[in-house]
C-alpha cells in the first residue's frame, strides 16, 4: 500500500521523506565531511576529485559542483546537510535562501524585512496567484 | 521532590548566536528582538532554575543519517558547544543534570515512549542559542541542561499530538525524582519558516500568532494540527513547532501567561517568545 503523502502539492517546497533520504544519502553524508576541516581543504581543492570518492551519481555530483542547490534538493539532499557546502563556502543561510527563489539576495533581505513571503497564493501547486 | 515551576518557547534561529557572539544585539536589525528577551532575563534571574529540560533539534550536527533517533535524552555529564562549519560558538560547556536524565528516561520509556539514550554528543545552535537568549554571556551557564532532541529534519517527525502527550510523561517523570529542584521546560525551535527551495522565506504571521494565543489555554487543539498543515501554513521548517508542544504537555493543565514576544525577521524565520508559569 502506498504512504501518505499530502506535501506533494505544495509548491516549491521538497519534504525530506525516507524516499529522498534513500536517494541522497551518499550526498548528505558527503556533506557532513565538510563538518571536517582537513576534507574542507580537500574538497576546496580539487572539488571534482574528492566528489569522486563519494559514491553519488553523476548527477548529484554535477549539481553540488554548479552549487545548484535546488537540484541537490531534488537529487535527495537536504538543506540541513547541504548548509555544509554552503558554509564551507563562507555563504549564510540567507545567500542560500535567495540563491534558491531566484532572488538577489538583497531582494530577499528586503521581501525578509517586510514581512517574507506570504502563504496567500503559495500554498497549493497551481493556485491563483 | 522535583517540580516543574514554568515553560519558556523560544526560536533558536544561528543567526541570533551570532548577533551575541560579535556584539551587534543593539544594532537597528537586531534590537527590537532582543528587547523582546529583557523581561525572561530577569525574571529567570529571580526564578534561578536548577535544571532546564531543554527540547531541540539537532540540525545535522551530533546526528547525520548515520542515527536518526526520534527521540534523545542527553544523559552525560557535559555536552560540549559544536563545531558546525565555522568552529564552535565561544560559549561555556553545557553541564548536565545525569541523574535526573537518566532517572527521566527510565520513567518516560516506562510509560510507551521508547527514548535513545546519548552519553556521548556536541549540542548546536539548537540548544546554544536559546540559552544565549535567556542568560546573555556568562563565564559559566548558571543552570544545568538536559538536552532532549526532536527529530524534525528527516520526515515523518512525531506528530503534535505524541509531543504533547510525550511531554505528559515528562511531567509525571520529573514529579517522581526524589531531589528537591525547580526544573524549567524549555520549547524551541520556529516559528514559521521555510529555508529550502522557491517557496523560501514563507512567514505566516496570522497563523503564529494563533499558535501563540492557544498555547496556555487550548493546547488540546493545537496538539490536533497535522504535519500538513505546518507544513502548508508555516514553512516547511514550521514543523519545529512540534517541539513547543513538549513543553506545553509537561506543564499543568493550567498556566499563566507571564511574558510573549513576537517579531519578524531572524534571518530567515519568524521569532516567537513565551513564557509559561504553572499555576500551583
Amino acid at each position: 500500500m502506498a504512504l501518505d503523502k499530502p506535501y506533494k502539492d505544495v509548491p516549491g517546497t521538497t519534504i525530506f521523506d525516507s524516499k529522498m533520504a534513500r536517494k541522497g544519502y551518499h550526498l548528505n553524508q558527503f556533506c557532513m565531511s565538510l563538518m571536517n576541516a582537513e576534507n574542507r581543504a580537500r574538497f576546496k581543492d580539487d572539488e571534482r576529485a574528492y566528489l569522486s570518492e563519494w559514491p553519488m551519481n553523476e548527477e548529484q555530483r554535477q549539481a553540488v559542483l554548479d552549487r545548484d542547490y535546488n537540484a541537490m534538493l531534488a537529487l535527495g539532499g537536504n538543506i540541513y546537510f547541504l548548509a555544509k557546502i554552503f558554509s564551507s563556502d563562507g555563504k549564510s543561510f540567507q545567500y542560500a535562501a535567495a540563491l534558491m527563489t531566484g532572488m538577489s539576495e538583497e531582494e530577499y533581505k528586503a521581501m525578509m524585512v517586510s514581512g517574507g513571503r506570504s502563504p496567500d497564493g503559495n500554498r497549493y501547486i497551481g493556485e491563483n496567484k | 521532590m522535583a517540580r516543574i515551576t514554568a515553560g519558556i518557547g523560544a526560536s533558536h534561529v544561528p543567526l541570533i548566536g551570532r548577533a551575541v557572539d560579535t556584539g551587534d544585539t543593539q544594532s537597528d536589525y537586531w534590537k527590537p528582538l532582543f528587547d523582546g528577551f529583557d523581561f525572561t532575563k530577569k525574571w529567570i534571574a529571580e526564578e534561578q532554575p536548577d535544571v532546564i529540560f531543554l527540547v531541540y533539534n539537532d540540525h545535522a550536527t551530533a546526528f547525520s543519517l548515520d542515527m536518526v533517533p526520534t527521540f534523545a535524552i542527553g544523559c552525560a555529564e557535559e555536552f560540549a558547544p559544536a563545531d558546525e562549519g565555522f568552529g564552535p560558538r565561544p560559549v561555556p560547556m553545557v553541564e548536565g543534570a545525569p541523574d535526573l536524565a537518566w532517572h527521566v528516561a527510565q520513567s518516560v520509556i516506562q510509560q510507551d515512549f521508547d527514548l535513545t539514550i546519548v552519553n556521548k554528543m556536541d549540542v548546536d545552535h539548537g540548544l546554544t542559542v536559546p540559552l544565549s537568549l535567556m542568560y546573555g554571556q556568562p563565564k559559566k551557564w548558571p543552570v544545568k541542561v538536559i538536552p532532549f532532541a526532536v527529530n524534525v529534519v528527516v520526515y515523518p517527525t512525531p506528530s503534535g499530538r505524541r509531543c504533547y502527550n510525550l511531554g505528559k510523561a515528562i511531567r509525571n517523570a520529573v514529579k517522581s525524582f526524589d531531589e528537591d529542584l525547580n526544573v524549567q521546560i524549555w520549547g524551541t525551535g520556529g516559528m514559521s519558516h521555510q529555508l529550502q527551495g522557491p517557496r523560501a522565506g514563507l512567514i505566516n504571521q496570522e497563523w503564529d500568532k494563533r499558535f501563540l494565543d492557544r498555547l496556555a489555554d487550548k493546547p488540546e487543539e493545537l496538539a490536533d494540527i497535522a504535519h500538513i498543515e505546518y507544513i502548508r501554513e508555516t514553512g516547511s521548517e514550521g514543523i519545529e513547532m512540534v517541539m513547543w508542544l513538549v513543553m506545553r504537555g509537561a506543564l499543568s493543565d493550567k498556566v499563566t501567561e507571564l511574558h510573549r514576544h513576537y517579531h519578524v525577521p531572524a534571518s530567515n524565520t519568524a521569532v516567537g517568545h513565551i513564557v509559561l508559569e504553572n499555576q500551583s
